[in-house]
C-alpha cells in the first residue's frame, strides 16, 4: 500500500529522554569505542568534558523511540517489514553528556516515488529542555515495492534506490 | 584549558587536504549485533533471527545500518581526539553486512577551510564491497 502523502510536513509531540552515564557506556561499548573518554568520568573531565560524551551515533537511541511513534501512525501507512535504512545524516550543535535531559521531536520531511519503491524522510530535532538546540537527525528510509502503480513510470529507474542493500530498519 | 587537553584535541596546523585517517576494522559478531540491538533499541528480528531474516528475503542476519555508521564514527572522533569537534556525519547503507565479515572504515581529508574540515569515508566488507559509501563528516577542529 503506498505511503500517506498527505503527512509530509507532520510533526509528532517530542519525547523526554534523560541521558545516563551507563546507559552512554553500554552504547560505546556496544560500538566498540574503547576511548576513556567516552566511559570514564575523570578521563572525560581531564579532557575538558562536564561529564561522560556520548559518541557520536548515540542520537540513534532517541531518533529510534521517535520513529517508532511515526511508523505506528496508522494514518502514514507504513509496513515495517518493508522499510531499510538508506541514508543517515546528523548535525551537532554540541555534544550530548550524561545528565541531560533532553528533548526528540518528530517530523515527516519529504516522501518520494523512485521506481518501485518509495523514499520517506523523518527529521528529528533534539534540543535540550530548555530549548538549547543539541543535535538534529534526517533519516532516510526506504518502504520497498509500494509506490503506486501509476505513478511508477514517471518515478525513474527501476532498482536505481539507493540503500537498497536492506540495511536495517531505522 | 589544561595543558594536557589542548594536546589532546587535533589542531587544524596537523591537517592537510588528501591526508588518510587511521583506518577501523571491525569483524561482525551475532553476540554484538544482540548487544548493539540492546543498547540502540533497535530490535528488529532481521538483525539477530536467522529464521525471521530468511523469511523476509535476507540471507541471514545482517547488521543494523547505524551499526556500520558507528564504527565509522570512532574512526572521526579518534581523528579529531574531541567528540565536540564533529559537526556532521552523513552516510548511505550500500550493500549488508553479516556476521563473521569484516569491515574496514577508510576515510580521506577532503579540504581545509579556516577551523572547518571535511572529510570523506567509507567502508567496505573483505571483498570489497561497499557497506557504507558516500561519507561526509565536517569537522570544527578547536
Amino acid at each position: 500500500m503506498p505511503l500517506n502523502q498527505a503527512l509530509v510536513g507532520k510533526e509528532y509531540p517530542p519525547i523526554r529522554y534523560e541521558v545516563g552515564r551507563e546507559k552512554l557506556r553500554e552504547f560505546a561499548q556496544s560500538v566498540g569505542e574503547t576511548d576513556p573518554v567516552y566511559h570514564d568520568e575523570e578521563a572525560a573531565r581531564a579532557a575538558g568534558h562536564r561529564d561522560i560524551p556520548a559518541v557520536p551515533t548515540f542520537p540513534v537511541v532517541l531518533t529510534l523511540r521517535v520513529g517508532q511513534k511515526v511508523y505506528s501512525d496508522p494514518e502514514l501507512g507504513l509496513d515495517h517489514s518493508r522499510v531499510v535504512h538508506g541514508e543517515q545524516e546528523l548535525t551537532y550543535h554540541r555534544p550530548i553528556f550524561a545528565g541531560d535531559r533532553l528533548l526528540a521531536a518528530g517530523r515527516v520531511a519529504a516522501m518520494q516515488v523512485k521506481g518501485r519503491h518509495e523514499v520517506l524522510m523523518i527529521e528529528t530535532t533534539v534540543t535540550s529542555e530548555d530549548g538549547e538546540p543539541v543535535c538534529s537527525s534526517v533519516a532516510t528510509l526506504i518502504s520497498r515495492g509500494t509506490a503506486p502503480a501509476t505513478r511508477r513510470r514517471s518515478g525513474g529507474a527501476e532498482g536505481k534506490v539507493s540503500g537498497g542493500g536492506a540495511e536495517g530498519s531505522a | 584549558m589544561s595543558r594536557e587537553e589542548m594536546s589532546r584535541r587535533l589542531r587544524v596546523t596537523e591537517v592537510t587536504p588528501g591526508q588518510k585517517l587511521d583506518q577501523v576494522v571491525h569483524t561482525v559478531q551475532r553476540a554484538g549485533l544482540v548487544r548493539y540491538a540492546g543498547a540502540s533499541g533497535d530490535l528488529n528480528p532481521i538483525h539477530w533471527n536467522d529464521e525471521w531474516a530468511r523469511s523476509v528475503g535476507l540471507p541471514g542476519v545482517i547488521a543494523h545500518g547505524m551499526f556500520s555508521m558507528a564504527v565509522a564514527a570512532r574512526m572521526i572522533s579518534a581523528f579529531a581526539r574531541d567528540p565536540a569537534a564533529v559537526k556532521r556525519l552523513r552516510a548511505r547503507f550500500s550493500s549488508m553486512i553479516q556476521p563473521g565479515q569484516t569491515l574496514t572504515v577508510s576515510g580521506e581529508v577532503v579540504s581545509v577551510d579556516g577551523r572547518r574540515v571535511s572529510v570523506r569515508f567509507w567502508g567496505e566488507d573483505e571483498s570489497g564491497n561497499r557497506v557504507v559509501s558516500k561519507g561526509e563528516a565536517e569537522l570544527e577542529l578547536a
